[in-house]
């Protein structure tokens, strides 16, 4: 059974022979065009069905459930979940699910995305009620049907899309680059760190900037300036760090313990279950809080 | 631009039945938090009127009659009260056995294993709270 509304305007063939969908979605006043559509939707959602129907009985397909939404095509301002039959390949990720979805159902099925190795954090959704990065998830790891929904706790934009301005923000807000007290007279010259310190901060530097950790916050989402995870990360990535120097280590602990910074953590470990790249997002914080306190209560 | 949906509370308490060990550790322990506040108040708001009400008579104290005294006899006699000193004892191990945990986490040590000492408190406290049950029943019927 394929729960794909009749007012779907796209699937397999119109993909093909209609040379901009994209266009067609976004002006929908168009009266004409209209009719012809709802007229060309009747017809696609049948052979649709059909295909959907094929699919489920010729090969071993999986179940998704995907979160639609678009404010600017009538039909999709109020959220629902399509559901796609995707046949299933050994090794298949969820991101190869839905772009399977998107390019053999319906091309207007919208998400981000780009590596598809883990590296670039375009594609953190929520998947199965958790936050996941689409290209890290074996689908073949889920239970079926499959829901896969934008991040929760940001503003969707369409479909999977969230608006990630905000988290960018507290991300830019720490100074997420290294800023040494002094550099090297010579410019060419290499800033050498010891082994140590590097094995220090190794897995604060693997942060691929996705959000699944600050959607997966109960303060965050409580607390809209409070700095997060990921931001908090960063800043102990560069706090950290020996080369940067004590005076620049000082102003990094004072932007994380503000009011919206390092106390608001209240150890729930969501950030740490969630983060793709393994780092150890409360633990971090947590010495952060540590290296407040010690800043701050000089007694020796 | 665009305007954009934001879909409410079901993120948040709707979705209860994904949250994980550390969520529940945190939603328990505020809430036993304020359990143990607000048992606290009644306490002492019981106790405070109980006392000064508390006959100065030797011969009243003697046959167990004073207003102190009464007080606690009746409400040792309830049922419901019996029951809610079992929770209240429920409450107040969960919240000291998660608070160790919690002082742990802040240390920094044992941060792998914050989800497995949550359950073990939880197991912890419900030994520890049917183990309680006789003291707490007994001669409640
Ligand atoms: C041995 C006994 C206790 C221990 C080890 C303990 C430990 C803790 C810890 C570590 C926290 C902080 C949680 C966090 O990091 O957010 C906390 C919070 C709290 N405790 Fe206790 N506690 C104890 C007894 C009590 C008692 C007797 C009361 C009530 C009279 C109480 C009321 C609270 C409340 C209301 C909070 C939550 C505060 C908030 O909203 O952040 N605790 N406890
Ligand atoms: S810390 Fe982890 S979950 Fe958070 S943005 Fe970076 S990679 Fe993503
Ligand atoms: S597509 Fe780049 S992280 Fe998944």
């Amino acid at each position: 059974m394929s729960t794909q509304p009749p007012q779907q305007e796209t699937d397999e063939s119109t993909a093909e022979t209609s040379a901009e969908p994209e266009t067609e979605s976004t002006s929908p006043g168009q009266q004409k065009r209209a009719a012809q559509k709802r007229e060309r939707a009747n017809a696609s959602a049948q052979r649709q069905a059909e295909a959907d129907a094929k699919a489920k009985a010729d090969e071993e397909t999986r179940e998704i459930k995907v979160f639609r939404y678009d404010p600017e095509v009538e039909e999709k301002q109020e959220p629902r979940f399509d559901t796609f039959h995707v046949p299933f390949t050994k090794g298949m990720t969820v991101l190869d699910a839905v772009m399977y979805a998107r390019d053999h159902y319906d091309p207007s099925l919208t998400f981000r995305h780009s590596c598809r190795q883990a590296i670039c954090g375009s594609d953190a959704f929520f998947v199965n009620g958790r936050q996941r990065l689409g290209c890290k998830t074996q689908v073949s790891e889920l239970d079926e049907p499959i829901r896969i929904e934008p991040l929760p706790h940001q503003d969707v934009v369409k479909d999977l899309v969230v608006d990630m301005d905000h988290f960018y923000e507290e991300m830019e807000s720490v100074d997420p680059y290294f800023d040494p007290d002094e550099t090297p007279g010579n410019d060419l010259e290499e800033q050498r760190q010891s082994r140590a310190n590097r094995e220090k901060v190794k897995m604060s530097t693997r942060c691929i900037w996705c959000a699944a950790c600050f959607s997966s916050c109960n303060i965050a989402a409580g607390d809209n300036q409070y700095l997060g995870p990921a931001a908090l990360n960063k800043a102990y990535r560069f706090a950290m760090d020996e080369r940067e120097g004590e005076s620049r280590k000082q102003e990094r602990l004072e932007t994380i313990e503000q009011e919206h910074g390092v106390w608001r953590c209240q150890t729930q470990f969501s950030c740490t279950n969630v983060c793709p790249k393994d780092i150890p997002l409360t633990e971090h914080i947590q010495e952060l809080k540590r290296e407040a306190v010690k800043k701050n209560l000089k007694f020796w | 631009m665009s305007q954009s949906y934001n879909r409410g509370l079901i993120e948040d308490f709707g979705r209860w039945r994904e949250f994980s060990a550390g969520m529940w550790a945190w939603i328990f322990h505020k809430f036993t938090g304020w359990v143990l506040v607000g048992y606290l108040f009644t306490h002492i708001a019981v106790l405070s009127t109980a006392i000064p009400a508390a006959s100065q008579d030797p011969a009243t104290l003697a046959a167990g009659e004073d207003i102190y005294t009464t007080t606690i006899v009746t409400l040792e006699s309830l049922l419901l009260v019996r029951i809610l000193e079992v929770g209240l004892l429920a409450v107040a191990v969960f919240h000291i056995l998660n608070g160790l945990r919690l002082l742990l986490v802040d240390l920094g040590i044992g941060l792998d294993s914050q989800d497995k000492s949550f359950y073990a408190s939880l197991i912890l406290t419900g030994a520890i709270t049917v183990a309680s049950v006789p003291t707490f029943i007994a001669g409640a019927f």
